[in-house]
């Protein structure tokens, strides 16, 4: 053992290392100039344009809820400041500035300073030829400037904003991920993950049309379709493993024949339903199944702190995989079932129960992601989930967890999850196309499977 | 069997060796094989027979030692090396692809062709020609999952002579025949060994040996101990030579007042391998069970810690009829099981051994389904030094222990448990000296504590020495008893043992 502590660190954190250059790569080759537009810029800017009292200062925007925060932060700071801000803000379109210029113009009203952000002050009415024009033509006008807030140089990656949007994307991805990991460890595998995500997500929005009211669904009715959702996926799942363990059909091919019923089965219900919501009058489409009530997106949509609720659900339900894995006696026993199903049985170990226990909580899982899903889209989508089981074992095998079984880390799959989000999202920035990305993902995991191999190889070295 | 004395062994071995970690398999032994000759290789399990065996099919390369095949030297580094090198080894397990027919099994690999296509007419024929001259005309098309066990080795030493092979070793061909197979084997064998084949026969069965082999080479521990012509040969001689040792101090002594019957199997049964056997296990006693590999002794076990489901039959412990659906009842019943194969039956080998050491008391080292961590380790610790587990530290792997310590871990796991009946199947395979008296010690203690101990070795002084009472096992069924264990011979067990199941 003389090479343990990199080896250790290879094999134990490799993951981690990878995703923390991939992080570092990306923050290098995005590194660009940024016009930030926060409450923060606009502070500065006031500051910047409100050093001779009483001017005049115009302040224009888009008519996005972004825009409007940065205004008001701005006109406050203004008027602090004791310039005088002309009302009202100008909101709109790069038609709407010029128009709204001419008219102050005609009006005779004393523009200073037009105070904007990056985005307008690239619009044509606020250049220099066309200020020098108007300029020109109303002498109130004739010191009118442009002003911004000053820029900086960041990552366009490593933004807040960015990369919450990476996770939040692939929190579905991520959470199913706990469930293939499991499954995995304990020697499985299973691809009906992305079809019963889409079961439980069309499944649930039928529900909630139908029976729980609809645009009027109480809470507790939509809870109530969120559990049954979840329990879909279950249900899904512990058929598999039932499949697995009492008739010893390789899980591989039992997951298989699930993914293309559930599939199947998404889409029939889809397309009964919208059949039905047309009177029985069409044959019906597969579209998505809407789901008006409101309080439905929260789940998907909403944020807590700023942080969007699908990351709080990841998050919380990886601490409790991970707990789970490594204090409690089913943990233990995952491990030996997939490590050798045999010593486990002969020391008492049910393995029949924890493996259709495993099967039905990846199904769980998927089930849930599929209700996330379905809030996010306001609707349960029959496509869904669409080739997701090969992203989820990509994630878990990166993350190195042995397709053997019986070794695996809940962590690690959380790494690898967002090692392949990163690396999408990096390349969605260099505009590489998504045909183009498959051949990445196809060859990221079959790297990760080498290393595993490799890996496997040094250990059996070293014992 | 006036082979001539001057002329170039068709296969000769000098000075092979082999270890694998923790056990010296091979010590330097020179092996001779005329054509013309049936050569027996005799020896108790453990003794290197198998070893010798891989190595002459290529599958295993020796630490040292040369090979030379007509006198040139040869080096066997792969399977497909060795068949080149006209050496054809059929193991005990037969190795035909079951969905292909008899003919396609025997031309696997070195197919007739022209062009790239398959002449299957003169596969045929071969094929027929091959089979009818071995005695067994059976339709070369027939696929082999149809066929007999006996027919599939046909097939296989067919299989063979079509790959040019001049040498010929069998391990254990007999153990699946009936008897009138068994003679229709060592017919084909006769007729073989007057072509000028060379034949390795390596078996247990002294009988069949007697019959069919011109020389036997014994070899106990790994090395060479003596190589005769059979006519100077007897059958306790045989014994002797593959037994070697005298009963000594090896076995550490033990005083323990024998009490009721607290195990008591009856007509226990499954399939062929365990057919009616029925006995007793007594507090604070050692039953011994010894009997060839083959005999039913490890099914017998399995029967007993629900492993297996039993076709009939009854477990008693302590008065109380046990209904075992599976080994969770037998062990919640206090029996345990320390299997044959720590490897791949005992261990988890990629967990730690405080992992490994938990596994069957979960539920004694957790609460609500939370592991106590505290509690683990303590325990752990605890059998740790009283066992004297040598560990680097407790979470390193299973499989990076040695053998010995491995079976401490084992051991450790069940003693936390506080078993009543504690089954041991070859407890000392593959350990070195030392941790085996250790772990004959805690046979003694557990003896001591009034428990019901079955002690399953082949290994005869072993069995001897440490049981108190021993029962013979062959073909499924209990032979023998020897009520005075420590008063037998090992001559004894083995004509229990190997006792030709016609006389039966």
């Amino acid at each position: 053992m003389k090479s343990s502590w990199h080896n250790r660190l290879l094999t134990e954190h490799g993951s981690l290392l990878v995703l923390l250059l991939l992080c570092i790569y990306y923050s290098v080759v995005t590194w660009s100039e940024q016009h930030p537009i926060t409450p923060r810029s606009g502070r500065q800017l006031a500051r910047a344009i409100a050093t001779a009292p009483g001017a005049h200062v115009l302040i224009a925007i888009r008519p996005t809820a972004q825009d409007r925060i940065f205004a008001s932060a701005l006109r406050e700071e203004l008027v602090a400041r004791g310039a005088s801000v002309i009302e009202p803000v100008l909101e709109g379109a790069p038609t709407d500035v010029r128009a709204t210029l001419e008219e102050l113009g005609r009006a005779g009203q004393r523009v200073d300073a037009i105070a904007t952000h990056q985005p307008i002050s690239e619009w044509g009415p606020l250049q220099p030829d066309s200020l020098a024009a108007l300029a020109a033509q109303f002498p109130s006008l004739k010191d009118m400037r442009v002003h911004r807030p000053a820029s900086h140089h960041w990552p366009n990656f490593l933004t807040r904003e960015n990369l919450l949007n990476v996770i939040n994307q692939n929190a579905d991805i991520a959470i199913i991920a706990i469930g293939m990991t499991l499954v995995i460890i304990a020697g499985g595998i299973d691809l009906s993950v992305g079809s019963l995500l889409a079961l439980s997500s069309v499944s649930a929005a039928v529900v909630i049309h139908h029976w729980a009211g609809g645009a009027q669904a109480s809470v507790v009715g939509l809870v109530g379709c969120g559990l049954l959702a979840i329990l879909i996926g279950a249900a899904g799942g512990a058929f598999s493993g039932v499949m697995v363990t009492r008739f010893g059909v390789p899980a591989f091919v039992v997951t298989l024949g699930v993914m293309m019923v559930a599939r199947g089965g998404a889409l029939i219900v889809a397309v009964q339903h919208q059949r039905a919501l047309s009177g029985g009058a069409t044959e019906g489409t597969p579209e998505a199944v809407k789901v008006a009530a409101p309080a439905f997106g929260a789940l998907g949509n909403g944020a807590m702190l700023g942080i969007p609720n699908p990351v709080w659900l990841m998050a919380a339900l990886y601490v409790l995989a991970h707990v789970v894995m490594t204090r409690t006696t089913l943990g233990r026993r995952i491990y030996a079932v997939g490590g050798n199903p045999e010593a486990a049985r002969l020391s008492g170990v049910p393995v029949r129960a924890v493996l259709v226990g495993v099967f039905a909580l990846c199904g769980a899982l998927a089930g849930l992601a599929g209700l996330v899903d379905a809030s996010r889209f306001e609707g349960g989508r029959p496509n869904a989930g669409e080739l997701y089981e090969l992203q989820v074992i990509a994630a878990v095998v990166v993350g190195g967890t042995s397709l053997a079984g019986g070794q695996g880390r809940i962590f690690g799959t959380l790494v690898g999850a967002l090692i392949i989000a990163v690396i999408q999202n990096g390349l969605n920035m260099a505009g590489v196309k998504s045909y183009e990305q498959k051949v990445v993902f196809g060859l990221i995991i079959l790297a990760a499977v080498l290393l595993d191999r490799w890996k496997k190889h040094r250990g059996a070295g070293a014992a | 069997m006036a082979a001539p004395v001057e002329s170039t062994p068709l296969l000769r071995m000098r000075g092979m060796a082999k270890a694998y970690p923790g056990v010296q398999a091979l010590r330097g032994v020179d092996l001779e094989l005329r054509a013309g000759e049936v050569l027996a290789l005799l020896g108790e399990n453990g003794a290197g027979k198998s070893t010798l065996i891989k190595i002459l099919g290529g599958a295993h390369a020796p630490d040292a030692g040369v090979m030379e095949i007509e006198g040139r030297p040869v080096q066997l580094e792969s399977p497909t090396a060795a068949r080149r090198a006209g050496i054809a080894v059929i193991y005990q397990e037969l190795h035909l692809v079951p969905g292909l027919s008899a003919r396609e099994n025997i031309f696997l690999g070195q197919e007739i062709s022209r062009g790239g296509f398959i002449v299957r007419h003169e596969e045929h024929a071969r094929a027929a020609a091959l089979l009818a001259q071995m005695g067994a005309p059976l339709d070369p098309e027939t696929p082999c999952a149809e066929l007999s066990v006996a027919q599939q080795q046909v097939v296989e030493i067919a299989k063979a002579l079509v790959g040019q092979a001049r040498i010929l070793v069998l391990d254990e061909p007999t153990a699946a025949l009936s008897p009138r197979e068994v003679t229709g084997l060592l017919a084909r064998l006769r007729e073989l060994r007057a072509q000028g084949l060379g034949i390795l026969y390596i078996s247990h069965r002294l009988d069949e040996v007697f019959q069919i082999a011109d020389r036997a080479m014994v070899l106990r521990d790994g090395a060479h101990v003596a190589t005769e012509p059979m006519a100077n040969l007897t059958r306790q001689r045989v014994i002797e030579l593959m037994v070697g040792r005298s009963l000594d101090q090896e076995f550490p002594k033990r005083r323990t007042e024998i009490g009721a019957e607290r195990l008591v199997v009856r007509g226990l049964r499954r399939g062929q391998k365990v057919r009616d056997v029925s006995f007793a296990v007594r507090r604070g006693e050692v039953l011994g069970l010894a009997g060839l590999v083959g005999a039913g002794r490890t099914e017998t076990a399995r029967l007993i810690f629900g492993a297996d489901a039993a076709e009939a039959g009854a477990i008693v412990l302590d008065g109380r009829e046990l209904r075992l659906r599976g080994p969770r009842d037998a062990i919640a019943a206090g029996i345990c099981l320390l299997t044959e194969d720590r490897k791949s039956q005992g261990l988890v080998l990629g967990q730690s051994v405080q992992e490994n050491f938990a596994l069957p008391n979960l539920a004694k080292l957790s609460r609500a389904g939370w592991m106590d961590k505290r509690r683990e380790a303590a325990a752990f610790d605890q059998h740790v030094e009283k066992l004297q587990i040598r560990l680097r530290d407790r979470h390193q792997s299973a499989g990076t222990l040695s053998g010995g310590n491995q079976q401490k871990v084992v051991l450790a796991k069940w003693l936390e448990r506080h078993a009543e009946v504690v089954i041991f199947d070859e407890p000392t395979r593959g350990i070195d000296v030392g941790a085996r008296h250790e772990i004959y010690h805690l046979i003694n203690q557990l003896a001591a504590q009034g428990k019901a101990v079955l002690l399953i070795s082949s290994d005869l002084p072993e069995v001897l020495g440490m049981s108190d009472r021993v029962l013979v096992m062959r073909e499924g069924r209990v032979t023998g008893e020897i009520a005075d264990a420590a008063g037998a011979t090992q001559e004894q067990v083995m004509v229990l043992a190997t006792a030709d199941a016609i006389a039966a």
